[in-house]
């Protein structure tokens, strides 16, 4: 024998999905709402991103060569991050804002706790999160959606107005008065880059499904939990099913729910783990909307079940194989 | 009715190169090497001396342990040597060298023992024993043994034709071939358990085979029935079969017969039936010789003891240098690196994969994507499994049921991580068992 022969352990064969392959489905789903955030805020909504991916992906190439560690720029997860960092501010955003942003998504959150599956928090919602809390003058003004009458053009940019979004009339306890649901799920309101239309999440979700990336067990307990509590407890006055359905389709509730809640490295592992996950951001999300005061249900609730992620694992273990359930009861002493 | 099992992964089965490949007749070569240790238990002592003359069927190890079985001679010829030599496994085992004399002079005991229903079934279980019979699916666990611990708790057998893994068609040719002998093996079981309840649980990409077990089946089926069960890996690992066909789940640590089943390999039952009926001890297996390296993939009858390379040759030898060579299936197959080593007992598949072909893989990192969680089929979490076996854990390791692992290898193979899950769960095994055994000692 010529060459010698490879030993190593069993299997011998893998599955054809890599970290980069899921990455690069993310993305592919991450692209319709891209697409859709273009056509209502220009072209300034795609610079906007570019600017994130980019200087995600220069980040994390600096910091890792800085600290003479592999190059995982390949694996198109600070892509990922940067484009759902954009997708989570409004088009009026300066493009410095962004920068910081992603420098602290990438350093702070990511890398500083050692890369990839290793941080605790998402790391696009806790740099929105320290946005919104650093520069609320550039995190709080949301643009109108252009329609395009005339035609679409490359060069035109939106006029930033202090639109109020359907979810600050949904804070005060009462429909919105400009935007029916039809308009909510078409994204034809004011809001941030990424999640102004659901249906156009719901597809790029469905994407994610269709190539396994995600299993609806988080989406559908998380959306599930917020649709029944605020059928349940809506306010006075106001119709239950109205108020449920602006509820979850409104202020970035499937943004959160599709592609922020299903981060791998910060949901847990475990089914009913993930369940519980789900569950709980729903509750959280509908308190903070009920009496919480700024408009972040939805990013502070996923950012604070991420801090809860290894106990819930350890919470959803599945019953051990070949022992009946609640055999604890039946264990005999000793 | 289906019944599943958790999890599991569909990797390609690659199994069109020989499915259609009748089993063909290896001549046994010069020299055989028949190691005293082919089956789980206690090592075989050698009956036979340097420069003795044995032939055909001749017991020439043996073994008083309980959980043993006997090796016989797989030709006749002169025992040229008695040393270590290269094992499947990857160690080295004493083993009998044979110099085949190419005459196959047949010992005078072994003659037909009488009809399946002349015999008691302590006498059945007897031939099994001195037939040297062992799992033949690849665990290698004496046959004898499996059936006695099972005496009376058994109320169903399970003859198991899935054959899960990639590349295999050894089984699947066995059932095509001589569907009888498997049928004659599960009724020769079922009389030593004194049931009448048997089942052949074959995957459902086997189609022809199912068929053609169904019209071998007695008329009035006398209790025995053909399932055909979800194509999915592994399908054919003791527990999920039992889980997918009796609905049952074995309690951890237990055998099979704590839940009223015994399983045994297709090949088993027709070599169980081979020994009642013409008392030709285990001699001979099927063979699948595939993969990308080979020139001409086979099912091949072969004699016990002979050597690898003496089986790619007969292929035609390589079609390239292969890059890698697996005693059994992609999933669960061990790596050689000495292609003297024989086929023993439980070869049931020799693959020789370019050197294009193995994949280096690097471990990059756990993304905690869940996945080994998903397709776990003992329900473990690979995850942390590697993690705490990384960090010397063992505590942890026990918590979270590392034991329970069947290294059937569906976690490695679907983590994008490309985390050597398997590989990780081994070693803290034996960090586990260390840590046991310290423990004790400190008490
Ligand atoms: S499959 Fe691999 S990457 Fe995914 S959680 Fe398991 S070990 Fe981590
Ligand atoms: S942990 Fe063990 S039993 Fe579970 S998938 Fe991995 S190898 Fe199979």
């Amino acid at each position: 024998m010529d060459a010698p022969l490879t030993v190593s352990s069993s299997p011998h064969i893998h599955d054809e999905e890599s970290i980069r392959s899921i990455m690069t489905d993310v993305c592919i789903a991450l692209l319709f709402p891209l697409a859709l955030g273009t056509y209502y805020f220009e072209m300034k909504a795609l610079y906007l991103t570019l600017v994130s991916v980019l200087s995600c992906v220069v980040f994390e190439f600096l910091y890792r060569k800085a600290l003479k560690k592999t190059n995982t720029i390949r694996d198109m997860s600070a892509v990922v991050t940067g484009m759902l960092l954009a997708f989570t501010l409004p088009v009026s955003t300066p493009y410095w804002v962004v920068v910081v942003g992603a420098f602290f998504a990438i350093v702070v959150v990511k890398q500083l706790y050692g890369g990839l599956g290793k941080n605790f928090m998402n790391p696009a919602l806790a740099a929105r999160a320290f946005l919104v809390v650093s520069f609320p003058a550039y995190t709080g003004i949301f643009t109108e959606p252009t329609f395009h009458e005339d035609g679409f053009s490359f060069f035109s940019t939106p006029d930033a107005i202090s639109a109020a979004t359907p979810l600050a009339s949904l804070k005060q306890g009462v429909l919105p008065e400009n935007y029916d649901l039809q308009n909510l799920l078409f994204g034809e309101i004011p809001g941030c880059i990424g999640e102004v239309s659901a249906l156009i999440l719901i597809i790029g979700g469905l994407w994610l499904l269709a190539r396994r990336v995600i299993t609806p067990r988080v989406p559908v307990s998380y959306l599930g939990t917020v649709a029944l509590l605020t059928f349940v407890f809506s306010p006075a006055g106001v119709d239950s099913l109205q108020f449920m359905l602006y509820s979850i389709l409104s202020g970035g509730l499937m943004l959160g729910a599709i592609f922020m809640a299903t981060d791998y490295t910060t949901c847990p592992v475990t089914k009913r783990g993930q369940i519980l996950y789900g569950i709980g951001c729903g509750l959280l999300t509908v308190f903070i909307r009920y009496f919480g005061k700024m408009p972040e249900s939805v990013c502070f609730s996923i950012l604070i079940m991420n801090t809860l992620v290894w106990m819930l694992d350890k919470a959803g273990r599945a019953r051990r194989f070949g022992v009946r359930p609640f055999a604890f009861l039946f264990k005999k002493g000793g | 009715m289906f019944s599943f099992f958790h999890g599991g992964v569909h990797p390609d089965d690659s199994k069109a190169n020989t499915r259609h490949k009748q089993v063909e007749y290896l001549p046994p070569p010069e020299f055989l090497i028949l190691p005293l240790s082919m089956h789980i238990g206690a090592p075989c002592e050698p009956c036979v001396t340097l420069g003795d003359d044995v032939l055909l069927g001749q017991v020439i190890a043996n073994s008083g342990a309980p959980v043993a079985a006997p090796i016989h001679s797989p030709v006749s010829g002169r025992v040229t040597a008695i040393e270590p030599r290269s094992h499947p496994n990857g160690s080295r085992v004493m083993s009998i060298v044979i110099q085949n004399d190419g005459l196959d002079k047949l010992h005078p005991e072994i003659a037909p023992y009488g009809s399946v229903e002349s015999l008691t079934p302590e006498e059945l279980l007897g031939v099994v024993r001195d037939a040297g019979i062992v799992g033949l699916g690849g665990a290698a666990f004496p046959a004898h043994v499996k059936v006695r611990s099972g005496l009376g708790k058994v109320t169903r057998v399970i003859i198991n034709g899935c054959e899960c893994e990639p590349y295999i068609t050894s089984d699947h040719r066995l059932l095509l071939e001589s569907p009888e002998e498997v049928l004659g093996g599960l009724k020769i079981l079922m009389k030593i358990f004194g049931i009448n309840k048997g089942t052949i649980a074959i995957e459902a990409n086997k189609r022809d085979a199912i068929e053609n077990i169904r019209r071998t089946l007695p008329r009035r089926g006398e209790g025995i029935e053909v399932r055909s069960l979800a194509v999915r890996y592994p399908q054919g690992a003791e527990k999920q079969l039992i889980q997918a066909v009796a609905d049952r789940e074995v309690p951890p640590g237990a055998l099979p017969a704590a839940v009223g089943v015994a399983v045994f390999n297709v090949d088993t039952a027709a070599a169980i039936h081979r020994a009642v009926t013409t008392g030709m001890p285990l001699l001979r297996r099927i063979v699948t010789v595939s993969g990308s390296a080979v020139s001409n993939a086979k099912n091949l009858s072969v004699r016990i003891g002979t050597p690898m390379e003496t089986v790619f040759a007969a292929t035609g030898g390589f079609r390239e240098t292969p890059g890698k060579v697996l005693a059994g299936g992609p999933m669960m197959g061990i790596a050689q690196f000495d292609l003297t080593a024989p086929v023993v007992k439980s070869t049931n598949a020799l693959l020789a994969f370019s050197q294009r072909e193995v994949n280096a893989s690097r471990e990059q990192t756990c993304i905690r994507c869940g996945k080994c969680v998903q397709v776990c089929p003992m329900k473990l979490e690979p995850t942390y499994l590697y993690m705490y076996e990384r960090k010397n854990r063992t505590d942890m390791l026990e918590k979270y049921h590392l034991s329970d692992c069947i290294e059937c290898g569906s976690c490695a193979y679907i983590c994008p991580g490309r985390l050597h899950l398997v590989h990780s769960v081994r070693t803290g095994k034996q960090k586990l068992n260390a840590a046991r055994a310290a423990a004790k000692e400190g008490k």
